[in-house]
């Protein structure tokens, strides 16, 4: 009866990507290497034409790429570690942090969505308040945290507890935002079909409003994953953690004059850790969010 | 199907927007009786999507009565009593041609083995073997609007409603559309009430044209199509066919549709939130 063709699928469906991938990742090399080119560049006309401005560049304003990453391979002190075991883990103790902080921050993010998007009263009573509270600089509330947070929480997560909790001040905001947005992206004609089979506000949350929000809670979490990174370490700060980052931070900034290539290969490796963040992210995004390729960032 | 009450009746029927303060459908009686494909045609603005609407109790009647299968429009649709196709498929990009089809069973509570025997039931009607596992953005268009179709069947409402299905399809996918609609139907044995722009479409595909005016929305005239079943495409070559177009077309210009400057549609219904 129907004069269709021959059904046979159009498109095969996405598979693997592999060659893309390679590409991409050689082409962030590329870059990584070309913007260590212009730093040896900068460095060595600044060094012949004894540049002062906007600083003088020498090997402690500038150490050498090389520098930086051969001080990892050094021992940290005199017959002690290489600097990168001490690195390593160190990143590891805030990475732990950062994730704890990462997951209940979006958890929490995710949460408060859901009840704005289902009450607009509520939003409208409530979002001022969330946006003023990311406007508190972070080193402001950290102390408070860390005096509310620690007495209450069992041994085992004793210090970096509370800085997880500063982490996850910096995650739920974007996450926050983002899935508001997402939850209310449905197509109006979507909610009308859910209607039409009898879908009460649960079953439109479930089956319609979340996953067409999910897009936009990846953005999130994409933006949300370094920053978690970042909060862990500037929370370590107040509370005196001396295990993760930020403390190699500040022991580093304090032999800065005698040893640059410390502090510049701890930020080498503290920013690694926020691209393994982001890159975690990503991955779980193209493995659970199927769209169509112009919807998807 | 319930016995003998008619699959939509209306009676003095009417619809104001507060916003801009139109009235887009006035007074309007319709009954449609089970088995029936009725037509809705008018110019922009008519309110014949409106009027659908309201039949699906997804925005209401500023007055009067409706009764779909016996019941309050909003009973019918608690008791999911209609299917509806858009003019866009509305389909859900995160999930399969299969799954999409699936989601008005799993809104009714169906178990996975009556869910997944009805899709591949769903998949055959639609001609859709071998892509069940596609996601919609790897489907034609006209091919996804076979997956919305299968989609508002697979419970097998009694009633099938359509806002101008294939309005975005080229002729040539819309006139193959047509013709598996028709057949579609006649399997099914639904009642349809179909919105369509197109007045060779409402007389090819129907037994009864409503041809409707605009500003305010009423009913100019019905025609009915005496045209035999099964139809084909040499339908369109008959005398009869080319006469109904002529009558829907008179009747469309007694309603000043046909002098009157083309708008755009304006967005004369507002989705109701929570109804």
């Amino acid at each position: 009866m129907s004069s269709a063709a021959v059904a046979r699928p159009v498109v095969e469906p996405r598979r693997e990507a592999l060659v893309p991938a390679l590409r991409n990742i050689g082409l962030s090399l590329l870059v990584l290497a070309v913007v260590c080119l212009l730093w040896e560049a900068y460095k060595w006309l600044g060094e012949r034409l004894e540049i002062t401005h906007p600083f003088p560049v020498n090997n402690r304003t500038m150490p050498h790429v090389h520098d930086m990453v051969g001080q990892l391979f050094e021992p940290s002190r005199r017959n002690g570690p290489l600097l990168i075991d001490v690195l390593l883990d160190a990143a590891a103790f805030t990475a732990k942090e950062a994730a704890a902080g990462f997951l209940l921050g979006a958890a929490i993010g995710f949460g408060i969505a859901i009840v704005l998007s289902e009450s607009r009263l509520l939003q409208r009573g409530f979002l001022p308040y969330i946006v003023a509270s990311q406007t508190i600089p972070i080193l402001a509330i950290a102390p408070m945290v860390v005096v509310w947070v620690n007495p209450k929480l069992p041994e085992s997560l004793a210090g970096w507890g509370a800085v997880s909790v500063i982490a996850a001040y910096l995650t739920f905001f974007p996450v926050t935002i983002n899935t508001l947005r997402g939850l209310q992206s449905a197509d109006p004609r979507a909610v009308e079909l859910m209607r039409s089979y009898a879908g009460n506000r649960w079953m439109i949350l479930r089956k319609l409003r979340i996953p067409a929000s999910f897009p936009f809670l990846f953005t999130a979490l994409k933006i949300a994953a370094p920053a978690a990174v970042v909060g862990a370490i500037i929370g370590e700060l107040p509370s005196s953690i001396q295990d993760g980052l930020a403390g190699a931070i500040l022991n580093f900034n304090q032999y800065y004059i005698t040893s640059p290539e410390s502090l510049w290969a701890t930020n080498i490796i503290a920013a690694a850790l926020g691209i393994v963040f982001f890159l975690v992210v990503a991955l779980a995004e193209r493995l659970l969010v199927r769209r169509a390729p112009e919807n998807v960032a | 199907m319930t016995t003998d009450a008619a699959a939509v009746s209306i009676t003095a029927l009417s619809k104001r927007f507060e916003r801009g303060d139109v009235l887009a459908l006035d007074r309007i009686d319709l009954d449609v009786q089970p088995g029936e494909f009725v037509s809705l045609i008018g110019p922009s603005g008519c309110g014949k999507s409106t009027l659908l609407r309201i039949i699906g109790d997804l925005i209401r009647p500023t007055e009067g009565d409706i009764l779909v299968n016996g019941k309050s429009a909003h009973a019918a649709r608690l008791d999911r009593d209609y299917g509806i196709v858009f003019q866009d498929a509305v389909l859900y990009d995160w999930r399969t041609v299969a799954k999409n089809i699936a989601l008005p069973l799993e809104m009714a509570g169906w178990d996975r083995r009556r869910r997944d025997a009805r899709v591949t039931e769903m998949i055959d009607l639609g001609e859709l073997s071998g892509f069940e596992k596609h996601h919609p953005w790897q489907l034609s268009g006209g091919m996804q609007q076979r997956v919305s179709i299968a989609r508002a069947l697979s419970f097998s409402p009694p009633l099938l409603l359509m806002d101008e299905p294939f309005g975005a399809l080229d002729e040539m996918t819309r006139e193959r559309m047509n013709n598996e609609l028709l057949r579609i139907w006649q399997e099914t044995l639904s009642t349809v009430v179909f919105v369509t722009h197109s007045i060779a479409e409402s007389v090819f595909l129907s037994t009864r044209v409503v041809v409707m005016s605009a500003r305010p929305g009423r009913i100019a005239g019905i025609v009915e199509i005496d045209l035999a079943h099964p139809r084909s495409s040499e339908t369109r070559e008959d005398a009869r066919f080319a006469e109904h177009i002529t009558q829907v077309r008179r009747l469309l210009r007694k309603g000043h549709a046909l002098d009157a400057p083309e708008e755009d549609e304006a967005p004369l219904y507002v989705a109701e939130e929570g109804l």
